[in-house]
């Protein structure tokens, strides 16, 4: 038990860090991809091919002088990026990173927790991510970081529903929320995207709008609002904004690859004749290129389309994605007793 | 398939919390007190909340548009339902069409109300001023 | 032993945030001192192991009703001070309510068998699937029934919305 215990620390300890990692890099891969549709270089000074920019952005936002607005309350204004980012770091505890490694007698899953109610646990997470914006956004005291708040607020929760609708499709077909099984249940080819295609279309949608990606980035739309519910922070406070948006994407194209694109597994797995050990390793690193694919998914998307109008984000939503989401189970659950063996 | 879920389960969950608090406290702090403390320059211009430039008029305290609070409130009433979804969801493939039919009656009184907020324009967001 | 360490420790922050919703002076405080509470009332659901009841307690408290009271904190004009009267009559009133209360919880608790399950952490009745077995067959009724009451209730937050307009 005790092996365990500190297995689990480790093994939380290296995904924080990786999740931390992956997302500073995020932000230099963002930049470049950026360069790339616009047809220019993008950062390319610190380092080779700019390796070393998100360090120097790092240690900028740390030297940054600090400020405060004089009638922000004080107290709210510090817990607002904080709770943003101690949120985002808990997703990442359910998501099976891969299969399990045998060493000796023991048994190590490389998986922080697998917990019965997995799904809802992000669904959870997802939930209460409203709040670092919404008091953020009300503590500094401006006008336009109050609206950039309230409409994070009614995006987020508007799109939540829908993902847990889309979200109940998935646990229909599989019969657990727990993300080890569902994960486990999608061997081979079997995944869960060619039996919930409107399931995944619902998903992906919903996830670029809980994490405040272009074309859902309302809440910080430079144009109109500045920069949103983060326009009075600076330095580590405003970094922690900024980067809590990578991490949730990252933990965001983890979920998409592990509930629609079957996680660690990849086709004719168990035809290549290794033990199993190296299986699991090799399908941890299928599992990150899944997650890159779809990071690179989010950055493509937010290069090539416009913002929406507020109303249209709303309609989008609620007129849309719900009752989309709601035929999607229906259909699912008929097809399901119509054809089952 | 009958695995025994424990409270034990949770304690990772635990440790990750402590963990990503401390990271998130610790960074705080020493960007607060260490790094960025002795450059902070003050004085009550600086200190005024950013409007464009222009004299700040008023704060940021007033009241906004009603339409919020009526997606909040039909946020909580679906929020409820979906999350009674949930352990019929799990259960569905034992429950056969008996709990299929119990459900599309439930989804059927659903959709009635959704049809009928949506009938009143609720999730019109520009056609509030006649 | 460390399940009774942590149940002491839940308790106490729970208590505290518990007060601190009453003693804050700022009514957002207040809310978000809520929303500790029904955490630490989570972590409570996890040592009893009911799992189920504990994230959707953090789902649909923490996750839904508290944004909508954040929401409806923010709509106040906190500019005015004085909104909430707080004369000797509304006290004598609040004091009387409140403690009618704690007499119904003490009577409550009473009656209480405290002769449960001997040991709740390894319980299954509080998984999803078993609850959700017990939902469709003994409770069916009220479950079907409960989605009238939803639809009166989407019915009155047109009405609410609709009456301010004017």
């Amino acid at each position: 038990m005790d092996i365990q215990i500190l297995y689990k620390s480790g093994l939380i300890i290296v995904i924080l860090l990786l999740s931390l990692v992956i997302a500073m890099y995020a932000t230099l891969a963002e930049r470049k991809i950026a360069g790339f549709f616009q047809d220019r270089l993008g950062p390319n000074r610190a380092g080779i091919f700019g390796l070393l920019q998100p360090v120097a952005d790092g240690v900028k936002l740390f030297f940054k002088e600090e400020f405060m607005p004089a009638t922000a309350d004080k107290f709210l204004y510090v817990l607002g990026p904080s709770l943003t980012m101690l949120i985002a770091l808990l997703g990442s505890a359910v998501i099976p990173w891969g299969n399990t490694l045998v060493i000796g007698n023991n048994v190590f899953p490389l998986q922080v927790a697998d917990v019965n109610i997995g799904v809802l646990y992000v669904f959870a997470v997802t939930s209460i991510g409203v709040y670092g914006i919404m008091i953020g956004g009300w503590s500094s005291n401006n006008k336009y970081a109050l609206m950039g708040a309230v409409r994070a607020a009614s995006q987020m929760i508007s799109y939540e529903l829908a993902m847990g609708m889309a979200l109940i499709a998935i646990v229909m077909m599989s019969g657990s929320l727990s993300l080890h099984d569902i994960v486990a249940q999608q061997h081979g080819i079997h995944w869960n995207v060619w039996y919930q295609p409107i399931g995944f279309f619902v998903f992906v949608i919903c996830a670029f709008a809980e994490t405040n990606r272009t074309p859902f980035d309302l809440p910080e739309c430079d144009s109109e609002l500045i920069g949103g519910y983060h326009t009075e922070y600076s330095s580590m406070k405003l970094g922690f904004y900024l980067f809590s948006e990578y991490i949730n994407m990252f933990i965001s194209s983890a979920m998409i690859a592990s509930l629609y694109f079957g996680g660690y597994n990849f086709p004719f797995l168990h035809e290549l004749g290794m033990s199993h050990n190296w299986l699991t390793i090799v399908g941890t690193f299928v599992l990150f290129a899944k997650i890159g694919f779809f990071m690179f998914l989010f950055m493509w998307v937010r290069w090539t389309l416009p913002r929406f109008r507020y109303d249209q984000l709303m309609r989008f939503g609620w007129k849309v994605l719900l009752p989309l989401a709601i035929v999607n189970i229906v259909a699912t659950g008929v097809i399901y007793e119509l054809f089952k063996k | 398939m009958e695995t025994i879920s424990v409270t034990s389960d949770y304690i990772p969950i635990l440790i990750q919390i402590v963990v990503a608090l401390s990271f998130v406290v610790v960074v705080m702090l020493v960007s607060h007190f260490i790094i960025t403390k002795r450059r902070r320059v003050r004085s009550i211009k600086k200190e005024d909340n950013f409007e464009c430039g222009i004299e700040i008029e008023g704060n940021a305290r007033f009241p906004f548009s009603v339409k919020y609070f009526l997606i909040a409130i039909l946020f909580v009433l679906f929020d409820v339902e979906v999350i009674f979804f949930y352990p019929w969801a799990v259960n569905f493939k034992e429950s056969g069409w008996s709990g299929l039919l119990y459900m599309l009656l439930f989804v059927a009184l659903f959709m009635f109300g959704f049809y009928y907020i949506y009938k009143k324009g609720s999730f019109d967001w520009n056609k509030d001023e006649e | 032993m460390f399940q009774v360490y942590l149940f002491l420790f839940l308790s106490c922050v729970a208590l505290f945030s518990a007060m601190m919703v009453l003693l804050s002076k700022k009514p957002i405080h207040s809310v978000l001192y809520l929303t500790l509470t029904f955490f630490a009332l989570a972590g409570h659901y996890i040592l009893l192991n009911a799992q189920f009841l504990a994230v959707v307690h953090v789902i649909v408290y923490a996750g839904a009703i508290m944004v909508l009271f954040l929401f409806t904190v923010m709509l106040l004009n906190l500019n005015k001070e004085g909104q909430f009267p707080k004369t000797t009559l509304v006290k004598i009133i609040a004091a009387i309510a409140g403690g009618l209360l704690f007499v119904v919880l003490i009577g409550s608790l009473k009656s209480f068998d405290l002769a449960t399950v001997s040991n709740p952490a390894v319980s299954q009745i509080g998984l999803v699937k078993n609850l959700g077995k017990t939902l469709f067959s003994q409770y069916l009724l009220p479950f079907e029934l409960s989605s009238i009451l939803f639809l009166s209730a989407m019915v009155g937050a047109v009405m609410l919305g609709k009456k301010d307009k004017e």
